[in-house]
């Protein structure tokens, strides 16, 4: 028994087309006569079906034409957060991205995200953004002795913080802020969301802590509001909403 | 030109197992993780459903009621003693997690929420029993979430997008005998920024490298899911132990593969053919959809064979939500939901989902004791070598894993890995030598695949992988026959042979993925053998295996475990271990 992988669903249904692909490549080598370090647009063209992702495309041209070509995946289905990149100038995840949503008779435009040194083609450097995220202390803090069993939280205390708990760290927020691109200090939103899931937990008593980090010169009076995070999130978090929130705490001392 | 470095333990992987055990193993020695992802981009991050334990705090459960389903949805293939300590040590590792803040759902009391999930029932089977906490259907993201927030706090040391590619032991383990000793001295990495090779020098190992569902096409299974470290295990000696149980989840997305968890069957999803009708009742009268996953993706997959599949090759069944409420949908299936919304534009309030089989886990692995400590026969250690996670075989799963036992496995032996590891370490005065030659074989593995580089290799990474893996689907998957093994054995050599002619296209020395998924490519034939083979060995159908040939449980000849050994010739040897029955004896099997 076979499963279906070579037919999705509605086989034949589905219309195989042409794509284009214009990548910005990075050679961090120098390789074919390149310097080291050399920045350039590539153009791929694949056979596909309008119900493949992004990522689908760039595998086949990595398997198919030009090994060379670098980009992070796992999961493959937007939940492992490896594969954020600007796909027509917005951040996006490929693996969650499908071609039939995209304009087919351009060219997809395949960026890495902005804002993080790129290493190679789609790659950057997540090194801090992470750094970012340790500063805010992610984890919960308490005082006193541990419960013997759980610690209770009422249904409505765990509905507080719900939407910052499904953060993927994807970047994508991050890098689509106009502040984060232009200042070096910036946290970037995706700090302030994890900052957010345990400010809000009624379990945590780490929060002025964090609120302090937040109000610091790096912090949250950074954002102006742009929404760009809001949209590129993936996982449909409404980030601006939570920095709001992270400022009014900061405002009015209540949580 | 090769770094060293020198741990008291090193960790490979930072899942779930990996990242639990650092936790342990930081605080009491020093400890290195290598990973090659990102810890929080782990397959553990992509768990839906639960975690399972018997909290009592829905209904009265007991985990001796836990260890008995367990080892029945494992057909008796179960290592009782393990089945015993996974089930008690249950609720400890889900209070530990909620204390280290994981977000689970609540009851209206503000106590963690627990849910009905395939196999797992009150009392011996009388009727489905909620058992599985769960955190939505994220469960797994927010226990790998969680532990990487509390290894930030613990400041472990991470080594991350470091492949590790060998294993250093002080001999061979399937030369020392009853009375010699073999212990683990380090690990050889790859770093991908760089290209350059590393050594870790260690006093103990853990492995904690997850699934290799890649070894199959159709699969819930990252790309990266590739079986590293079974195939380094193998190479270097080591036993692997049930290899031919492979799990076929009942519910990928028709054609992708895409996990929908079982907790959609949990919360009241219903499986129906062609005709609407509710096939399960006919397959399993008193749990229908809730029976364990060997048994509904049979049931799907002859569904399907007997004509009553849907669609226009009448080739999935469908998974039907539409009389759940939408807002409940919202609450406790938000996840999986929007994967049909957006992979397959199936609305699930309106329509129902198609799904197929997809291969989901692996039930064997490199065997351990319950320790942690990893076998080189039936009786031996290796001495300061541990494996946990879904790469070990302690064996908790036997022939079947229930859902929901993985991550309590992953937390439960995670733990008792690291505990065990630094102890050994604090233990041992010196840490092992490497030998002066001990990053040869990386070294030479990567510099050979690198010379293909314009070479006249004829063959392409991406080729090989897409044939074994047709091949692992249509001959290996939930029937198997010893025609169908027979072929698929004879195509898994031919491919073995046709690697050897492998070119990458990759010259670069910095993030050289194409580089690493030729190597990936090589665990992953080399595993595809063993699966095989033990399939091929066992004549009977047990859990996870189902001979047409042997379409029945044997249990005179098969309350065993297979153990496969690679031999220096590269052939695949058969031996046997047999199954620790502690108090339940093999019944037939009915739900
Ligand atoms: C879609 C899906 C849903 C699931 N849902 C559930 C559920 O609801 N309940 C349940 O109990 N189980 C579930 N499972 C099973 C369970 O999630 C996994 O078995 C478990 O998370 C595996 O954890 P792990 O730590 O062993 O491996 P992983 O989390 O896969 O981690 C493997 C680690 O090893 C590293 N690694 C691999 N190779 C190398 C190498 N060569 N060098 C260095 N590092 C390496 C990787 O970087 C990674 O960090 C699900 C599985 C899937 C696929
Ligand atoms: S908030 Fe959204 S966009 Fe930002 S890192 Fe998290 S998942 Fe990605
Ligand atoms: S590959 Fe995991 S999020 Fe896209």
């Amino acid at each position: 028994m076979t499963a279906t992988a070579e037919k999705p669903a509605e086989a034949g249904a589905i219309p195989s087309m042409t794509v284009t692909l214009k990548i910005l490549r990075f050679d961090p080598d120098g390789l074919d006569g390149r310097e080291a370090g050399t920045e350039y647009w590539e153009e791929f063209t694949v056979e596909a079906h309008a119900t493949d992702r992004v990522l689908d495309a760039l595998h086949k041209i990595k398997w198919e034409q030009d090994g060379s070509l670098a980009f992070r995946r796992s999961c493959a289905h937007g939940v492992c957060g490896s594969d954020a990149m600007r796909i027509n100038a917005r951040n996006r995840l490929a693996c969650k991205t499908l071609l039939k949503d995209l304009n087919p008779a351009k060219p997809i435009m395949v960026e890495p995200i902005k804002g993080l040194p790129v290493e190679k083609d789609l790659i950057v450097d997540m090194e801090p953004f992470f750094a970012s995220y340790r500063e805010i202390m992610p984890f919960l803090m308490t005082t006193g002795t541990a419960p013997e069993r759980e610690r209770l939280q009422s249904p409505e205390d765990r509905a507080r913080f719900d939407d910052t708990t499904k953060c993927i760290l994807c970047a994508a927020c991050t890098t689509s802020c106009p502040v984060f691109w232009t200042d070096g200090q910036y946290f970037g939103p995706q700090a302030i969301v994890g900052a957010h899931r345990f400010i809000f937990d009624s379990r945590d008593e780490g929060e002025w802590d964090r609120l302090e980090i937040l109000n610091d010169k790096a912090g949250v009076w950074k954002c102006r509001t742009a929404f760009n995070c809001t949209e590129a999130c993936p996982r449909g978090i409404e980030v601006t909403k939570a920095i709001s929130e992270v400022k009014h705490a900061l405002n009015t001392g209540e949580i | 030109m090769t770094t060293e470095h020198e741990f008291d333990v090193v960790i490979v992987g930072a899942g779930g197992a990996g990242m639990r055990a650092a936790l342990e193993s930081s605080q009491r020695a020093k400890t290195a993780v290598i990973t090659k992802l990102y810890p929080t981009r782990s397959h553990t991050g992509a768990a839906q459903g639960g975690m399972a334990a018997a909290l009592s705090n829905v209904e009265d459960d007991n985990a001796e009621w836990h260890t008995f389903d367990t080892v029945k949805g494992g057909d008796y293939l179960v290592d009782q003693d393990a089945a015993e300590i996974l089930c008690k040590e249950a609720v400890d590792a889900v209070l530990d997690l909620e204390k280290m803040g994981l977000p689970f759902n609540r009851t209206p009391e503000g106590k963690v929420d627990q849910r009905r999930f395939g196999g797992h029932t009150r009392n011996h089977g009388e009727a489905a029993v909620r058992r599985a906490c769960y955190a939505a259907d994220r469960t797994g993201h927010m226990i790998l979430q969680t532990l990487y927030q509390q290894c930030i706090k613990q400041e472990v040391e991470f080594f991350n997008e470091f492949y590790v590619l060998d294993l250093i032991l002080d001999g061979d383990p399937q030369a020392a005998g009853d009375d010699g000793e073999v212990a683990a001295a380090g690990v050889v990495a790859y770093q991908l920024s760089t290209g350059e090779v590393h050594t870790f020098r260690a006093k103990s190992v853990i492995f904690a490298t997850g699934g290799a569902g890649k070894v199959f096409k159709t699969t819930s299974n990252a790309h990266t899911l590739t079986g590293d470290g079974m195939g380094i295990a193998l190479r270097a000696g080591i036993p692997l132990e049930d290899m031919e149980f492979f799990q076929f989840h009942p519910t990928g997305l028709a054609g992708l593969g895409i996990l929908l968890s079982e907790a959609a069957r949990g919360e009241g999803g219903i499986l129906r053919n062609s005709e609407g009708e509710r096939f399960m009742e006919r397959y399993a009268p008193t749990i229908k959809d809730l029976a364990p996953r060997d048994m509904v993706a049979r049931a799907m997959a002859n569904e399907v064979r007997e004509g009553r599949g849907c669609g226009p090759n009448k080739d999935y069944v469908l998974l039907d939500l539409t009389h759940l409420e939408p807002s409940h949908i919202d609450e406790k299936l938000p996840d999986i939901t929007e994967f049909a919304r957006t992979y397959l534009g199936v609305e699930p309030y309106t329509e129902p989902v198609p799904v197929f089989p997809t291969a989901h886990y692996a039930m064997g692995g490199i065997p351990t004791n319950v320790q942690g400590e990893v076998l080189r026969d039936n009786t031996h250690v290796v001495k300061g070598l541990y494996a946990a996670g879904e790469c070990a075989c302690v064996s908790v799963h036997g022939a079947n894993r229930l859902g929901t036992n993985s991550l309590l496995d992953i937390n439960v032996f995670g733990r008792r890995a690291g505990i065990a590891a630094a102890e050994y370490a604090n233990a041992t005065d010196v840490t092992p030598e490497l030998p002066a030659d001990a990053s040869a074989r990386v070294e030479a593995l990567v510099a050979q695949l690198r010379e293909t580089v314009g070479g006249d290799g004829t063959e392409r990474v991406a080729q090989i992988r897409k044939e074994l893996q047709e091949t692992m689907d249509r001959n290996v998957q939930v029937f198997r026959t010893s025609d169908s093994l027979a072929e698929a054995h004879g195509v898994v050599k031919e491919l073995q042979e046709r690697y050897k002619n492998v070119a990458i296209h990759d010259r670069g020395t910095r993030f050289n993925t194409d580089l690493l998924e030729a190597i990936e490519l090589g665990f992953l034939l080399e595993l595809s053998e063993v699966v095989i083979a033990g399939a091929e060995g066992r004549k009977e159908s047990r859990g996870g295996h189902y001979r047409e040939d042997f379409p029945t449980r044997d249990d005179e000849n098969y309350m065993q475990h297979t153990m496969a050994y690679k031999r220096a010739d590269g052939t695949v040897d058969l031996d046997w271990k047999p199954v620790v029955v502690t108090k339940y004896q093999p019944m037939e099997r009915k739900y």
